[in-house]
């Protein structure tokens, strides 16, 4: 048997090397874990189990000829349901979709794919990425593997319970407010938002087109490096991709780390924070003190006008996005109406969740004329006050250091009835993507409960090299990363 | 600009401009929803923001352009293989009202 609670992609690779297992039993076994794990976890929409075998068989081939192994060789891995599959249904967690097979792959998915990594499946969440805790998914309520009475976190909440159960080696994830950093918190995983423009959008369903980011979920920094490698990089299909220098990010964990000067925003540590949080992450920057990096407190004076600013001009952009979803091209089409605007109304009406029509429609009114510089104009000034703090900081620091949540895991079904409640859960993860600055999410705790706690390491505009490099440290010398949970 | 509730009927007005069909009982679900959204939002005019220029996006880049060239793209079957009606080769709709 595969022991999978301790595979990364390097001990894999070994086994592949050694012989020790054929991919093809990699892929079985991976199957008969999700057949055992899932009815608990409910972490995929739709499993690739065919697919999947069938690339294994090619990966032993290539394994037998003496091929060396490329960057993600025989790597079992699943995606977020925003992703695009060519020919496996890709839903975006909402009942619009239900049944949407893609003609083409997402630019990442074509990439990790192009370097031999295996799709196990997609993963549930949050309808667009719309929620923190994937209750709003029209298919299924994902759990937490580390106490399935809690929520695993949102809206990439299926691609952090697989990842952390082990069923996969890594996922890919799309965050646009938190939603890769607030699950991977959640359930004790490894999960990086990348600079904007860093990782090809194409092909990922859009929630807020200058806020998106695609990103991973993995076990450990160095893995994520290692896809971090594969997906980085400018993209034809993405106009908005940069062009930036090579970085080799799995080369550089091994160099030497500068002594860093790291920042503690007092912001993020407010009495309103679970205490058992804040003191996890002080203990974590006193950890790297130990290193010989120095940390101090720090003011982001704008920070509470954060959540405002990040959802209008998030739910704006959402209100043009989703316009696409009509009934006539591809998805849920009702069709009992007499004329065209019926099919428009009743296919809207009747499949979009709640929290897909609130965003549509505060999205919509404050665009619309009258409103517009109230609301969506105000929004993108705020939002230059926000990036302003950040570059003033990263002015004097090299990093910053922060609670990813300000609160535990919470139960299924705790903030369903209070919407408003519910968006405030993302208070400090929002705040990172109206800059398009890094966040990478590690864990560093678990409360008296047993329910993880994260950190997030905050970097400037391209600086993922210096943040994987000081979360791979914090990881040489910690071992919360290894915990895993004890499901059957 | 300070908060202003929003009204059944302007519930109804927004979900017409987004193309989404409510039931008497979303609208009054909306109403109390939204009005709590706009009430929350509304702490950002604390901030003078008079002289700030606003920011759209993040990128710095400006005029991306690419080579005009032919790349292969999607099939006529590939590109309606998901649209609930069609005919020969095109998308097809109920009328137009």
């Amino acid at each position: 048997m595969i022991n999978f609670e301790d595979l990364t992609i390097k001990r894999l690779h070994e086994g592949y090397k050694k012989d020790e297992f054929t991919c093809t039993e990699v892929i079985k076994q991976t199957f008969a874990r999700i057949k055992k794990l899932e009815p608990q976890i409910k972490a995929f929409i739709t499993l690739t189990e065919k697919q999947a075998l069938e690339k294994a068989q090619e990966v032993d081939k290539r394994i037998n000829s003496g091929k060396e192994l490329r960057a993600l060789e025989g790597v079992p891995y699943s995606a977020k349901d925003v992703f695009c599959t060519k020919g496996v249904q890709s839903t975006g967690g909402s009942g619009i979709l239900e049944g949407f097979i893609p003609p083409y792959n997402a630019t990442a998915i074509r990439k990790v794919e192009e370097v031999g990594a295996i799709l196990i499946g997609k993963n549930n969440c949050d309808p667009f990425g719309f929620g923190s805790s994937t209750e709003n998914s029209y298919y299924q309520v994902t759990r937490n593997p580390w106490n399935t009475e809690y929520v695993p976190g949102g809206s990439s909440g299926g691609s952090a319970a697989a990842v952390s159960a082990n069923m996969g080696i890594f996922s890919l994830g799309e965050d646009t407010g938190g939603s890769i950093r607030q699950p991977a918190c959640f359930c004790s995983v490894s999960g990086l938002k990348v600079t904007y423009g860093l990782v090809s959008r194409f092909g990922v369903m859009s929630y807020g087109s200058s806020l998106d980011t695609i990103g991973a979920f993995a076990g450990t920094v160095e893995d994520l490096s290692v896809v971090l490698n594969v997906i980085a990089g400018k993209d034809e299909d993405d106009a908005t991709t940069s062009e930036q220098p090579r970085i080799n990010y799995l080369l550089n964990l091994k160099e030497n780390l500068p002594k860093l000067k790291i920042g503690l925003p007092k912001e993020y540590f407010t009495e309103d924070v679970d205490p058992e949080i804040i003191k996890a992450v002080k203990k974590a920057a006193s950890d790297l003190t130990k290193q010989g990096h120095t940390v101090s407190e720090v003011s982001l004076p704008y920070t509470k006008y954060a959540i405002a600013a990040y959802y209008l001009s998030g739910i704006s952009e959402v209100s043009a996005n989703l316009a696409r979803y009509d009934g006539i091209r591809f998805g849920y089409s009702d069709q009992s109406g007499q004329d065209i605007n019926s099919v428009y109304l009743n296919s809207r009406g009747k499949r979009f969740e709640d929290e897909a029509k609130r965003r549509i429609m505060v999205g919509t009114y404050a665009l619309s004329s009258g409103y517009y510089d109230a609301y969506y104009q105000k929004a993108q000034q705020v939002r230059t006050l926000l990036k302003q703090d950040f570059e003033r900081k990263f002015q004097e620091y090299d990093l910053l250091i922060a609670p990813v949540s300000p609160v535990l895991p919470f139960k299924v079904g705790e903030n369903m009835d209070d919407p408003l409640k519910m968006w405030l859960v993302d208070a400090f993860t929002v705040t990172i993507n109206p800059s398009g600055i890094p966040s990478l999410a590690i864990p560093c705790g678990f409360s008296d409960s047993n329910l993880p706690i994260g950190m997030q390491i905050i970097g400037p505009m391209n600086s993922e090299k210096l943040l994987l490099q000081l979360a791979n440290q914090y990881q040489s010398i910690t071992d919360w990363h290894l915990r895993k949970p004890r499901i059957k | 600009m300070s908060y202003k509730k929003i009204t059944k009927n302007e519930v109804k007005h927004i979900a017409d401009l987004a193309w989404i069909g409510l039931s008497d009982e979303e609208i009054i679900r909306f109403e109390s929803q939204l009005s709590s959204i706009l009430e929350y939002v509304d702490h950002l005019n604390e901030l003078d923001t008079k002289n700030i220029k606003p920011t759209f996006q993040v990128t710095g880049l400006k005029n991306v352009w690419q080579e005009d060239f032919v790349k292969p793209s999607l099939t006529q079957s590939e590109a309606l293989q998901n649209a609930p009606m069609q005919k020969d080769g095109y998308f097809k709709v109920k009328k137009v009202r």
